[in-house]
């Protein structure tokens, strides 16, 4: 009964957001679309990181390349190939940074991804004056902001109700179970390094697709707009804030802060990221728990799992 | 005697210069308990961790009814029928009792998931001694009841070999005669067994035959009261690890 | 031509070796993962930039302001920021999560600053700009004072740490932290000072890099990018591994840059960083931990 009686909020919820485009003015919705993207970013980033432990500092890559696709193909291809071919590049790009680095330490996850946005911006740079000869792109396209702000509007709802599904699922447990101790569960049958890099396939795919369905919005389009390294930065303080291994979490982290970033960039334009850094270190220190609850079990059982089992045993060197 | 279960030949095992193990070799019959004893740091728990896949061997070769182990990742070994516990219990601290078991139902060879899980799960619970504490806390429990939970996820993979690594450590006198009927009625049900244990009166009453190890190789093997009576296994022990 | 690239990547090398010890010293000794290390750089090369320009402070006497201002700076934020998290932590592996978010924070904050202060335009000054021979080819004198700093700053370190008692006590707290206690060393003093050690060698890297490189605002992350892998590289708390780490990577460096494509620097970085990770991840130098 009570859970019929959510679903309903939920459906309603969700008509009444689907029409809001209807009663507002350009900059509410504009305010809306920009919202709507980060409360994806932010939950798909808890969906791996929160879960994991494993903390990326490269959603802007994953961003910038699908916004980065929509520019190359929007002229090319129908829309909805443009989507699937910019979900395969984040695709890619994750398999190849999960497969190197999710079998270590989380550390050496943290610091790959640490330069990748940087990295994959060098090289978009290096593509598009050597080969294509010119540095910035136009995307003209036919989308109102409305459509716009609906497909993200879907995009969230999906990665919220497949968090929910994970969560209750075989590999929810997984997830909780690796989170506790790397060591039972590999001992208990769970195949940490293609656990990991599922999820984290999934969470970069729909980071990667909210630039894309966001590209639109910018009509001119160059790597240091594309991966701007403060959407790496504000995803990560927005799901923290929230609580980054609870499905809401990183939902009711990121309305808040995102309406304070709008009201603080179009304040203090010149200081706005000395006052996010601030911010950031406030709340590192004024709710570790919220932060680090969950990711702090997951670095314990990581180091663990750097020592063999045998090092606590039996008195070894 | 029946067909023989687990095979370490020459099993080795090096941390730097240190050789903790030394071609150590020796056989588990399908239905027996074996017990793997000797002084501390004699490389017995490094044999464990190599057989449950914690360590690679340096050389020599584990092999399990026909599959070869040895050079496995941990979760192929578990799915292939070894479940343990460990030397130092442990749990998954932010999961329930009932999930501690769950989680070895769920990722099993033959998963179970759902309703059928939960049954299971409560079953193990009941056989271990933990009736009805499936929705307690893991890190709440005691650390006896954190042995047995350890057990009852052990038991929940369905393993053809279980390894204890001194699972009876640890408990008083009316705890281990509990531990120790627990261990037998699992032997009574055929299941194999592979024990590293230092308490000699579960030894006695449990395995069938003995592996006694020191500082890395192996110095006896054989009937448990022969290989305990062995002159070189009494000078091993000197001092008295016999506790 | 060959001849001046390789000095060329030597110099680079140099000053990556420079600049990856003081990391290694913060991550291996202080256990922090410090990712505003690259912007304590790049503070210190605008520090140079202005006191050459407004105050007609060579780069070279100019070192003596840096190199005790980072130390001091760099004292301060592990008292006011850090030693809180490691309290906090009580030893525990919490630290590591924590640091890295606390410096990610730190980073931004910096580099605010530095945009608020200078803009986000490349900056260079021309100091020592003129071609000396070296083994018949033109190497600029600025990149070879850059090496003899590198040389001599790195090596006294080096020296410091191995053959001093003090030094010894540093290195002890890196290898077992819970013992030094025991033998009578504070290993939270020792944190700190590592910490500030560290800082000090990032401000004096960062005066080096200015006399012959161009830096904006926003390049502190590509050099804390490319410290830690120097530091992956070589071990992490292994000096003489960051000393030869670095130089292999300043030479890879510039060569890509010669005879590729200077666009493709930091992917041949992230390729080297990439085989370290998938052949060795305890490092080139480090000892193997299984």
């Amino acid at each position: 009964m009570k859970s019929a009686f959510v679903w309903v909020a939920l459906v309603l919820v969700l008509a009444a957001l689907a029409a809001a485009p209807f009663f507002m003015q350009a900059y509410g919705l504009g305010l809306l679309i920009g919202l709507m993207g980060y409360v994806t970013l932010a939950s798909a980033w808890a969906l791996f990181s929160g879960r994991t432990g494993y903390i990326s500092l490269a959603t802007v890559a994953f961003f910038g390349i699908g916004a980065y696709m929509v520019a190359a193909f929007n002229e090319v291809l129908p829309y909805p190939l443009v989507l699937v071919v910019a979900a395969l590049a984040g695709l890619a790009l994750a398999l190849v940074v999960g497969l190197s680095t999710l079998r270590l330490a989380g550390v050496y996850f943290v610091i790959f991804t640490f330069g990748l946005a940087e990295l994959v911006r060098q090289l978009v740079t290096w593509y598009e004056i050597n080969v294509t000869g010119t540095l910035g792109r136009y995307i003209f396209m036919s989308l109102g902001p409305e459509h716009i702000y609906w497909q993200l509007l879907a995009l969230a709802a999906a990665t919220l109700f497949i968090t929910w599904r994970i969560d209750r699922s075989r590999l929810g447990l997984a997830l909780r179970v690796i989170a506790d101790d790397e060591v039972v569960a590999a001992h208990l049958g769970i195949n940490l390094a293609r656990t990991k890099l599922a999820l984290f396939a999934l969470s970069s795919v729909i980071i990667t697709l909210v630039g894309a369905v966001q590209a639109p919005r910018w009509t001119y389009i160059e790597p240091a707009i594309a991966f701007n390294p403060t959407v790496s930065f504000l995803t990560l303080v927005m799901a923290l804030l929230g609580g980054a291994s609870r499905l809401w979490g990183p939902v009711l982290g990121a309305v808040p802060l995102f309406l304070l970033f709008e009201w603080l960039s179009a304040n203090f334009p010149n200081h706005y990221s000395i006052l996010l850094g601030l911010l950031f270190i406030a709340i590192v220190f004024a709710v570790p728990k919220g932060i680090v609850a969950l990711v702090e079990t997951r670095f314990r059982t990581n180091e663990r799992a750097f020592r063999p089992v045998a090092m606590e045993a039996e008195g070894k060197p | 005697m029946s067909a023989t279960l687990l095979t370490l030949s020459s099993l080795s095992k090096r941390f730097g210069g240190l050789v903790a193990v030394n071609e150590v070799s020796f056989q588990v019959a399908a239905g027996e308990i074996v017990g793997l004893l000797g002084p501390n740091g004699s490389g017995k728990t490094t044999v464990l961790n190599m057989i449950s896949g914690s360590l690679r061997p340096t050389a020599g070769s584990i092999d399990l009814a026909g599959a070869r182990l040895s050079g496995l990742a941990a979760h192929r070994i578990a799915a292939l029928g070894v479940a343990r516990t460990f030397q130092l219990v442990r749990i998954l601290p932010s999961l329930t009792v009932g999930e501690n078991v769950l989680a070895a139902l769920a990722f099993r060879s033959k998963p179970l998931w759902g309703r059928e899980a939960r049954d299971r799960a409560d079953a193990l619970l009941e056989e271990v001694g933990l009736a009805g504490r499936g929705e307690e806390r893991a890190a709440d429990l005691t650390y006896i009841d954190q042995k047995r939970m350890e057990l009852a996820r052990a038991l929940g993979a369905e393993p053809r070999l279980l390894l204890l690594d001194e699972w009876l450590a640890g408990l008083n006198p009316a705890e281990l005669r509990l531990g120790i009927n627990l261990i037998a009625a699992l032997r009574e049900k055929g299941m194999t067994i592979l024990l590293v244990e230092h308490v000699m009166e579960a030894v006695r009453a449990l395995c069938g035959r003995a592996v006694v190890m020191n500082a890395g190789v192996r110095i006896a093997e054989g009937a448990t009261a022969d290989v305990l009576a062995d002159a070189e296994v009494v000078r091993a022990y000197l001092g008295g690890a016999d506790d | 031509m060959l001849v001046t690239t390789i000095i060329n990547g030597l110099v680079l090398g140099g000053t990556y070796a420079l600049v990856a010890m003081g990391l290694t010293i913060q991550y291996g000794i202080a256990r922090i993962m410090n990712l505003a290390y690259g912007e304590t750089i790049i503070a210190a090369a605008f520090l140079a930039f202005v006191l050459n320009g407004a105050l007609g402070i060579a780069p070279l006497p100019s070192l003596l302001i840096a190199a005790p201002a980072g130390f001091a700076l760099s004292y301060v934020i592990y008292g006011l920021m850090l030693r809180p998290l490691v309290r906090r932590s009580g030893g525990g592996a919490g630290l590591e999560v924590n640091s890295i978010l606390a410096t990610f924070g730190l980073l931004f904050v910096i580099q605010g600053i530095m945009l608020v202060l200078f803009g986000g335009d490349y900056i260079s000054y021309s100091y020592m700009n003129f071609g000396v021979d070296v083994l018949g080819a033109s190497v600029a004198a600025n990149r070879l004072l850059a090496l003899v700093l590198a040389v001599v700053l790195g090596g006294g370190l080096y020296l410091l740490l191995t053959r001093t008692l003090w030094g010894t006590a540093l290195r002890a707290v890196a290898v077992a932290p819970q013992s030094a206690p025991l033998v009578g060393i504070d290993a939270n003093r020792a944190a700190r000072f590592a910490f500030a050690l560290g800082g000090a060698l990032a401000t004096c890297g960062g005066v080096v890099i200015s006399m012959y490189q161009t830096f904006t605002a926003s390049s502190g992350v590509i050099f804390t990018m490319k410290a830690l892998i120097v530091v992956i590289l070589g071990g992490v708390g292994n000096l003489a591994g960051a000393l030869s780490a670095g130089l292999l990577l300043g030479l890879v460096e510039t060569l890509v840059a010669t005879y590729v494509s200077p666009g493709l620097t930091l992917a041949a970085v992230y390729h080297i960083f990439l085989g370290v990770l998938l052949w060795r991840p305890s490092g080139l130098f480090g000892k193997a931990r299984r």
